[in-house]
């Protein structure tokens, strides 16, 4: 008798064990044959030609040269804007705010910033920056709307690092006679700064994986900008990520679209890799 | 002295308002995009009719007499949603007490990173992996004359939704104290019985918040879905080509104009209700957690 209830006990045991390594496995499976899907259809793709010119209908060749400059310039215009913004944000939670309910209701706000998926960012970005503020379709609508977009990201990652600067510091700042700005500018955020960093390689992430926050927003032209002509009004490009959508969506040129996913890739798994570092030494540090 | 005295003083002062400035940023942010989106939304419901619109079981916006019902739309969007939680959340469960339970710390970073990695991935890339991967495995396994159907979008929303229900179940199960484990151990329960009678109850209320993490990342998926979901406004089925309330916006804001455009501000007013709603329960789950 005992013994058969044994068995029963461990004929379950083994079938639950099993779909636990199957569940693992059909995961890891599933992520390996993505990349090696990517890798082996994109990289005979990728050519020095195709990284350095821009597409030719007269000579018929494609290029994503203006691609990968538009997502650096978004990349940037992005950041140069969300970081002030959202460094200040954290300072003030973590730092000046006294009022316990106002610090609730920003970090509401901030969780349903968080939330909101990206094509109502396309959306409301399109209203207000392309429209409302009459910037036209442009790059620097689509930083814009992308800097509302990762300002969650920033604000929680400074504010985390902020938390674990321990008070001596501010109190030693302090007493030393130091105003409270001095106190934070000196003493507080150079101890944070691994936070800061952790935050922008997250958002750079976010950035360069976005899309469809920017198909109505910076728009789908491919020509090739200047650093100048770039943050002008009206001057519409496509990323990385738009143009793959476009070529494969809207062109079906699947091979072009498979070396843009490779270099994604490629970018995304540096990203992740420079994160793990950040994050290791902010640890540390 | 005195002088400088002063001038620190209003620089104190002038960075104190900043900050609160920059603190309120993101409360303002909040307000600005609920009033444009409610302020362009509500014209056309008011127009076609709220019951029209929402539970209207026909969208046709470039016929000569349109009609502008979301119904497909919306029920598009539960199933769809409803489908990938279904295959999604007990692979990532599963996959959360391998990793937290099963393998050791080496196996389970190794695979930690991958899971990262795959949360990075560009949703276009998903995409494109599912239109030349997914689509014609789903037409030839199921005899059908197109894969682009729900179904292969449930697919990929299902993977696509993975990496957050598995890194927030993982840190939930983490989080269960030894005792229970080791108590449930003692009294000669197996170490797999332990974990499904014991740490998998006791961490449910962190399990349940990443269901309704992952249920906000498939409904407000956009670009992969319109990718493999075929974007016909059909009502839903499993193997018929339909339309998501993301990529109703999507795939006609380029070149709509008028009552149509409106419509479509209306269906991301909708959309936008449904995730605040979604919102609301995560942010409750969460707060009960902390007590």
């Amino acid at each position: 008798m005992n013994e058969e209830i044994a068995k029963s006990r461990k004929i379950k045991c083994v079938i639950l064990n099993i779909l636990i390594w199957a569940a693992a496995g059909i995961i890891c499976l599933a992520l390996l044959g993505i990349i090696l899907c990517i890798l082996l259809r994109g990289l005979p793709h990728i050519s020095l030609h195709l990284l350095t010119s821009k597409p030719s209908l007269l000579n018929d060749t494609t290029g994503i040269l203006p691609n990968i400059l538009n997502t650096l310039y978004i990349i940037l215009m992005t950041l140069v804007i969300v970081l002030p913004l959202g460094v200040g944000a954290a300072i003030y939670l973590n730092e000046y705010a006294r009022n316990k309910k106002a610090v609730h209701l920003i970090e509401l706000a901030i969780e349903t910033l968080a939330g909101i998926p990206s094509i109502i960012y396309g959306l409301v970005g399109m209203l207000i920056f392309v429209q409302f503020c009459s910037l036209g379709t442009s790059l620097i609508a689509g930083a814009l709307t992308l800097v509302i977009m990762t300002l969650p990201t920033i604000i929680r990652t400074t504010q985390e690092s902020l938390k674990t600067v321990p008070d001596s510091y501010r109190e030693g700042g302090l007493a030393l006679g130091a105003g409270k700005w001095y106190m934070i500018r000196t003493c507080v955020l150079p101890s944070a700064v691994d936070g800061i960093v952790t935050g922008c390689i997250l958002s750079v992430g976010r950035i360069v994986g976005e899309s469809a926050a920017l198909l109505f927003t910076a728009g789908m032209a491919n020509e090739v900008l200047g650093i100048f002509e770039a943050v002008t009004p009206g001057k519409a490009g496509s990323t990385l990520t738009v143009s793959l959508y476009m070529y494969a969506k809207e062109r079906g040129d699947f091979d072009t679209a498979f070396a843009i996913a490779a270099v994604l890739l490629i970018l995304t798994l540096l990203l992740n890799i420079l994160a793990k570092f950040a994050a290791k030494k902010l640890k540390k540090g | 002295m005195e002088k400088l005295k002063k001038l620190s003083g209003l620089l104190e002062k002038s960075m104190n308002v900043i900050f609160t400035v920059c603190g309120f940023l993101a409360v303002a942010f909040v307000l600005v995009i609920t009033i444009f989106l409610v302020v362009s939304g509500t014209p056309a419901i008011g127009e076609i009719g709220l019951t029209n619109f929402l539970f209207g079981t026909k969208w046709a916006s470039t016929a000569a007499t349109p009609s502008y019902g979301i119904l497909p739309f919306i029920l598009t969007s539960v199933y769809g949603t409803f489908g990938a939680i279904l295959i999604g959340v007990p692979l990532g469960i599963l996959c959360a007490v391998f990793l937290a339970k099963i393998v050791g710390k080496r196996t389970s970073s190794l695979v930690s990173g991958a899971v990262s990695l795959m949360s990075g991935i560009p949703s276009v890339v998903y995409g494109l992996v599912g239109m030349i991967i997914i689509v014609p495995a789903v037409r030839e396994f199921f005899g059908l004359p197109d894969g682009a159907n729900l179904f292969s979008a449930i697919l990929v929303l299902a993977i696509m939704i993975l990496p957050s229900v598995i890194s927030v179940s993982e840190t939930a199960i983490r989080a269960v104290p030894k005792e229970y484990e080791e108590a449930s151990l003692a009294l000669g329960a197996t170490k797999t019985e332990t974990i499904f009678k014991v740490t998998l109850p006791a961490a449910k209320s962190g399990i349940l918040a990443s269901v309704v993490l992952g249920i906000g990342r498939a409904i407000g998926e956009a670009m992969a879905v319109m990718m493999v979901a075929g974007n016909v406004a059909n009502m839903p089925g499993l193997f018929k080509s339909v339309r998501f309330l993301t990529t109703a916006v999507a795939s006609e804001m380029s070149y709509s104009s008028g009552l149509q455009r409106q419509a479509l501000f209306s269906v991301a007013l909708v959309l936008f209700v449904f995730i605040l709603g979604i919102n609301l329960v995560l942010n409750l789950i969460v707060k009960k957690n902390r007590k």
